[in-house]
């Protein structure tokens, strides 16, 4: 029987079986930010334990780092300390670290790639749910808790059971306008935000195949708003001319050795998965989240759906909290929804070709004057200079947008930037839960370009009109 | 992790059923970046007439007299006897970790809630669950008699009252095998460090580009 790709990299990584279908799984890559490490060091140091390959490791500060003013320093005591504590205990430990002021700082999501540092086959971890981004090269990626920082820092390696194989098989071409944030938006309202709990989940199809690495790392980061711990992507020249001549990439021979073993990397066409889902990419139109889960998710010419409509009792009371949330009323167009803030941004949609494709919209028009904060949070410090270059940063900020240094900024709210109680956000990143962004906000997840479109209008447009 | 072989500990009752783990270490204390000193914020909210935070000094604190592990008959208790469905809530490890720098080792109910008795294993905690009937009798004969104490014996799964009564407990005996020896998660993934080492010396001989290492800032 063929395998799948994700049963490929899982079995090039099994150290051990052990009871209970428990395998010991080797690590290759360990992606570090500052809040889920400080305690896992600190349990090594109590325990009097080393670290197993400090090289494997690669960490940068994201989650609470400020995005303005960073020549003042962090003026948040309890995010200073978290910072200052991961350049100590990398520093301590000799593993490689990019500080705030190392032009390559910025989400871990977005660094990891951009650094070579994550390269198909690999099994990488990060205490971070959204470490799934990663599989968009072919490598098997999760998020882990910080008990499970440590156990990787002293062992390289994980105890967990292997879950189950899902295809999600996305045929045919997107129609112009319509982004890989649609895709995967659209993929978690047909299959919920359980429906790929427990399974790994491949993604494949010509429309996925069209996809540039940009969009497959948009389409992964997602998988686990579907539930799966992972989302994968199979290796093939877009992925291979992503990652030529990038830092951590290999050179010369090793190059063409490592291209050898990466072209094995995809699911082998007798490979048996438990579940299918089969997506038409030709019906897919650009989308918008109207309550508190990503499943709640609809095309910008739709209507906010009315629960009494509903059957099914739980669904229903789920909508009507949702919309109680939300202050929406049912049937309302999505496109009379009026917004307060906008957040490009995020591990999702803070790379070059987002920065490009909003700044498409925004070129030439103001921030409609309704909009109190339209900000622009480049994904890393070289997709910021990447842009400059390219002149997107005067784009944005002659429409009256804010240009920010990298983090994660306004996706959990952890630093500064905030939505505060009743704001209504067009955000980019992939969470639109109750106070994500900031206690009492409203969160719509959107594409970079809707989320452009809805800066300069007010309130949700079809983006597409703009072209 | 601190071997768990016989523990002979005074005996604290807390009559409350479903406590959460928000009341074992509430969450102003989570912000903190380490992982011990929490045994002074733990049940900070029951323990205590004012509210607590990272920072302020526990020696100002008011204590609340009424709360039974404040009272001095149950001061240096190690043992604590609790109701259903102890340590229901988030999956917070920082509570077994409040707990046990609290100075519990030992937590006796009828049930508890399943990410917090795994998470007690990870610690060095011994949650033991003795039915309804039996935590009944145990917590009658705690409030009788001053000074209460049991003797838990891991080796041969026995609790012993004061007055030489044996009482029978169960575990999962891979569990038992590892707080006997005091093997944390890490320490039983590192039984197999020769095991990982070859693994590891294979994988990267075979595709090098693995472990190339992120260059220095300017290099
Ligand atoms: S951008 Fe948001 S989702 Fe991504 S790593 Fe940061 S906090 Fe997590």
């Amino acid at each position: 029987m063929g395998k799948t790709l994700y049963d490929k990299v899982w079995d090039a990584h099994v150290v051990k079986h052990g009871e209970d279908a428990d395998c010991l799984i080797y690590i290759d890559r360990h992606i570090m930010h500052e809040v889920t490490s400080p305690q896992a060091f600190e349990g090594l140091q109590l325990a009097g334990r080393k670290i197993w390959r400090a090289s494997s490791v690669l960490a940068t500060p994201d989650h609470n780092v400020p995005t303005v003013n960073r020549a003042q320093g962090m003026t948040d005591g309890i995010a200073a300390l978290q910072v200052s504590t991961l350049v100590d205990n990398c520093r301590s430990n000799e593993i490689p670290f990019i500080g705030l002021d190392d032009a390559r700082q910025g989400i871990v999501h977005v660094v990891g790639p951009e650094q070579g540092a994550t390269l198909p086959g690999m099994t990488i971890v990060c205490g971070d749910s959204h470490t799934s981004t990663h599989g968009a090269f072919g490598a098997l990626a999760f998020g882990i808790g910080t008990s499970d920082v440590e156990h990787v820092l002293a062992t390289q390696c994980m105890v967990m059971k292997k879950s189950r194989n899902m295809l999600v098989r996305v045929e045919g071409t997107l129609a112009a306008g319509v982004t890989a944030k649609d895709l995967v938006l659209y993929v978690i309202g047909v299959i919920g935000t359980a429906g790929g709990t427990g399974h790994t989940i491949e993604f494949a199809g010509s429309a996925i195949r069209a996809l540039s690495m940009e969009g497959r790392m948009t389409v992964c980061n997602m998988a686990i708003e579907a539930g799966a711990r992972a989302g994968m992507i199979a290796v093939d020249d877009t992925t291979l001319e992503y990652l030529k001549d990038r830092p951590c990439a290999p050179v010369g021979a090793d190059w063409d050795r490592a291209v050898e073993v990466w072209k094995g990397l995809y699911s082998d066409p007798d490979a048996v998965f438990e579940r299918v889902v089969d997506i038409d990419a030709s019906l897919i139109e650009p989308q918008v989240s109207w309550g508190t889960s990503p499943e709640m998710v609809l095309p910008v010419g739709g209507h906010i759906p009315d629960p009494a409509a509903e059957s099914d009792p739980v669904r229903r009371e789920a909508m009507t909290r949702a919309l109680a949330y939300m202050d929406l009323a049912p049937l309302t167009p999505i496109t009379a929804i009026a917004i307060d803030k906008v957040f490009i941004g995020s591990c999702t949609n803070a790379r070059i070709e987002d920065l490009r494709a909003a700044a498409r919209v925004v070129e030439g028009r103001r921030v409609a004057s309704s909009v109190t904060l339209a900000m622009v949070v480049p994904g890393s410090g070289l997709v910021k200079a990447q842009a400059e270059r390219e002149g997107l940063d005067r784009i944005f900020v002659a429409a009256g947008f804010e240009w920010r240094e990298p983090g994660c900024s306004m996706c959990l709210g952890m630093n500064d930037d905030r939505l505060s109680p009743g704001e209504r956000c067009a955000a980019t990143s992939n969470r639109n839960f109750e106070g994500r962004q900031g206690s009492g906000g409203r969160t719509h997840l959107v594409s970079p370009q809707m989320a452009a479109a809805a800066a300069v209008s007010g309130r949700f447009v079809d983006a597409r009109s703009f072209a | 992790m601190e071997k768990f072989t016989v523990l002979n500990g005074l005996v604290a009752p807390l009559d409350r059923a479903n406590v959460d783990t928000d009341a074992i270490i509430p969450k102003q204390f989570l912000k903190s970046i380490h992982r011990t000193g929490f045994g002074a914020f733990c049940f900070d909210a029951w323990r205590h007439l004012d509210r607590g935070d990272i920072g302020v000094d526990p020696a100002s604190r008011r204590e609340n007299p009424d709360f039974e592990l404040n009272k001095p008959r149950y001061r240096g208790s190690s043992i604590l006897l609790a109701r259903e469905n102890f340590g229901c809530g988030s999956s917070r490890e920082h509570a077994p970790w409040a707990l046990g720098q609290y100075g519990i080792r030992v937590i006796i109910a009828p049930s508890f809630a399943d990410i917090f008795f795994n998470n007690c294993f990870k610690s060095g905690l011994l949650p033991i669950v003795l039915s309804t009937t039996m935590v009944d009798r145990l917590f009658a004969q705690v409030e009788a008699e001053q000074g209460y104490r049991l003797k838990v014996d891991l080796e041969h799964k026995v609790l012993e009252t004061p007055s030489g009564e044996c009482i029978a407990f169960d575990i999962d005996a891979f569990r038992r095998h590892r707080l006997l020896n005091g093997i944390d998660d890490i320490g039983h993934t590192l039984l197999d460090a020769d095991m990982i080492q070859a693994f590891e010396r294979r994988h990267l001989a075979a595709m090098p580009w693995l472990s190339k290492r992120l260059a220095e800032a300017g290099a």
